[in-house]
């Protein structure tokens, strides 16, 4: 049997998998450096640059052009040139240029590369700013904003602990949601459904049927993610299971009330598919797991707001790194209960219009 | 004959029964009386409307016009009802491919609150020969074998009319001659079968038969007596070149129609006064050789294609 077999190993694989493939940290950009300086203290950035760890130092050019170059053969993700005199103009307090460029099709790469490298210079120039300004009192004569920086309810800023919550939202969906609908059709399909429909079987039955096996698979799968997220990532929730639970049961009855609706309205597993896949890369894309949803324009925060799978990502989210209970996270229950109550509603009436 | 007595012995009745798909007209005017305990076939080719009526009278969909019944029991407000009491195979199979033998006909039995035990002995007869194999997946059945499961399927809660779509397609010549010996048997336990078919051999084995041709009922009679209102006589032709002999027969003047019915042309004639020799002079100067020209016994097939003609 191929089909229960995947379904507990889907789960399992993409929690074990994805949470360490998957993480916004830039490791090992590759660096190309123009360096006109030769200098001292141009040496000292680049040694800099390299020792942060984040870049790797793949090729000095001689100037900017044959830089470009190892960026279109990928060589180099970013490039660094520095202007002769580099050394001369800052101990003359000229103040000195640099010039950072980024290969930006890769846009998040490059955008991140440049804030670190960005960092990076601008540690190094507070550490010129001293070497030149040697503390002669205990009272510095420039004073400067120190800043401290706390990451609150996820310290490390571990990207594994934002994205196995989600994860587990996404499995839920697919197994609760999308696998009934595929299933309901395929008994369309089949013909079967017709032999149940000829049958003193009663339709509300027949969609119990169908549900409830996939319904209590939800709850055994959920309980899978948790005990891997606790064995595996050491994540666990700040706040209560029963909350997780509340939510995950709510959440179920939504997602199975879509995949009511889209079995509804396929005739046929090709028909179906599509309908889950566009659903399913919709409610990904605009989830905020991969870009927040703050930063989107208008219309697609409010896109989002219509979206299940982001309430529900948002509620094991605080959950587990803020500790919400229910009571703080009222405005997703509403949300999830009024959209399991459109949903089931819109299942019931298009299913009496088909038959 | 009187009207309450009428009642209590038909099955299915349809009156005035249409339905059209978009502009497609299904069924036309239906008018139908399955009396109890009767073999019915509705014989026609692919896409008359047969499947149409079938999911009509099982309450699967509703006629755009017209009334019908089962044993008594409105198609529309019992349906409930006739759920209990109709078996039905679709011309497909549409069991659980991925459940055994044995799985699939507790679970019917299970799905009209019955046990394969408390009529066991209806299918019994049918269900021997698949025994063997109960523990087989029903997908990775034999097509003959996963007819018997699908009919013991549909017999598991001992249906009063058992509605049987197209049964026979896709099988061997040896299982279609077996399957109708079982609804033989059927018959005399008192089951109503409205049974299907393009094929018009079967024909002769129902009690009654209707020919549906664009949903409409062509004839409705018994197999012997729609024989016997076929009027002209009918030839059967052969020669060494049978596709030129198609054309050259339907060519001649005297001819009413000719079809290719197997290794043979079947010819019928206006003009009683034409005779076989007649045939075979013309078409001798038409260079046909070894022509053979016989008269035969018409079949359901022959009347079929004179009716459709009309």
């Amino acid at each position: 049997m191929f089909l229960p077999k995947m379904i507990f190993m889907f789960p399992i694989m993409v929690l074990m998998v994805f949470p360490w493939a998957a993480s916004y940290e830039i490791k090992n950009l590759n660096l190309s450096v123009v360096d006109n300086d030769h200098s001292p203290y141009s040496q000292q950035l680049i040694q800099k640059i390299t020792s942060s760890g984040y870049f790797k130092l793949t090729d000095i050019s001689s100037n900017y052009e044959t830089a470009l170059k190892s960026i279109e053969s990928k060589q180099a993700d970013i490039i660094l040139e520095i202007p002769s005199n580099f050394e001369k103009n800052l101990i003359n307090k000229q103040g000195g240029k640099l010039m950072i460029s980024a290969n930006a099709v890769n846009g998040m790469k490059g955008g991140i590369g440049m804030t670190y490298l960005n960092s990076i210079i601008a540690d190094y120039n507070q550490g010129i700013m001293e070497e030149m300004q040697p503390a002669t009192s205990s009272i510095s004569t420039i004073p400067t904003i120190q800043l401290d920086t706390q990451y609150r309810f996820n310290q490390h800023l571990n990207y594994r602990v934002f994205m196995v919550p989600a994860l587990m939202v996404m499995i839920l969906t697919l197994i609760c949601g999308f696998l009934p609908a595929v299933s309901i059709v395929f008994e369309k399909e089949l013909g079967t459904m017709e032999q149940i429909n000829v049958s003193p079987v009663p339709k509300i039955i027949f969609i119990l049927a169908k549900l409830i096996p996939f319904w209590i698979i939800g709850f055994i799968v959920i309980t899978i993610g948790f005990t891997i997220a606790w064995l595996v990532y050491g994540l666990v929730p700040a706040g209560l299971f029963s909350t997780l639970y509340l939510f995950t049961a709510i959440y179920i009855l939504t997602v199975s009330g879509l995949g009511l609706v889209i079995s509804n309205y396929a005739s046929t597993l090709q028909q179906a598919m599509f309908i889950v896949f566009f659903f399913m890369l919709l409610f990904i894309m605009l989830s905020g797991l991969y870009t927040p949803i703050d930063s989107m324009p208008e219309w697609a925060k409010w896109l989002a707001a219509f979206n299940p799978l982001k309430h529900f990502m948002v509620v094991l989210r605080s959950v587990y790194l803020k500790g919400s209970n229910p009571i703080q996270l009222i405005n997703e229950m509403l949300a999830l209960l009024g959209f399991a109550l459109f949903f089931n509603t819109w299942a019931v009436l298009s299913y009496r219009k088909s038959s | 004959m009187n009207k309450n007595v009428d009642l209590q012995s038909i099955a299915i009745r349809c009156d005035d029964v249409s339905k059209n798909y978009g502009k497609i007209e299904a069924l036309k005017d239906i008018h139908l009386e399955v009396s109890k305990g009767e073999i019915f076939g509705i014989i026609g080719p692919d896409g008359a409307g047969k499947t149409t009526l079938f999911r009509i009278l099982t309450t699967l969909i509703l006629a755009d016009k017209g009334t019908a019944a089962i044993d008594g029991y409105d198609v529309v407000t019992d349906y409930k009802e006739i759920r209990k009491r109709v078996g039905y195979m679709p011309g497909r199979f549409s069991l659980y491919q991925d459940l055994t033998v044995e799985e699939n006909l507790n679970f019917f039995a299970t799905v009209f609150n019955t046990t394969i035990e408390e009529n066991y002995e209806l299918i019994k007869d049918i269900y021997v020969q698949i025994e063997p194999f109960k523990n087989r997946r029903a997908g990775k059945l034999s097509g003959g074998m996963k007819q018997k499961l699908a009919l013991s399927c549909a017999l598991i809660h001992k249906p009063s009319v058992l509605f049987l779509d197209e049964p026979t397609t896709g099988v061997d010549p040896v299982s279609r001659k077996e399957f109708w010996g079982m609804l033989k048997k059927l018959k005399t336990q008192g089951i109503t079968i409205l049974v299907s078919t393009p094929y018009m051999d079967e024909a002769s084995l129902c009690d009654r038969i209707a020919l549906i041709q664009n949903g409409q009922f062509l004839k409705i009679d018994t197999p012997k007596n729609i024989v016997k209102q076929y009027k002209n006589k009918l030839w059967s032709a052969k020669s060494d070149n049978m596709s030129k002999l198609l054309s050259d027969l339907r060519n001649i003047e005297a001819t009413k129609n000719c079809f290719a019915f197997g290794d043979c042309h079947h010819v019928t004639v206006f003009d009683a006064q034409f005779t076989i020799s007649d045939f075979e002079i013309i078409l001798g100067k038409l260079s046909h050789k070894d022509i053979q020209i016989v008269e035969i016994e018409p079949t359901v097939e022959d009347c079929f294609m004179e009716l459709s003609q009309n």
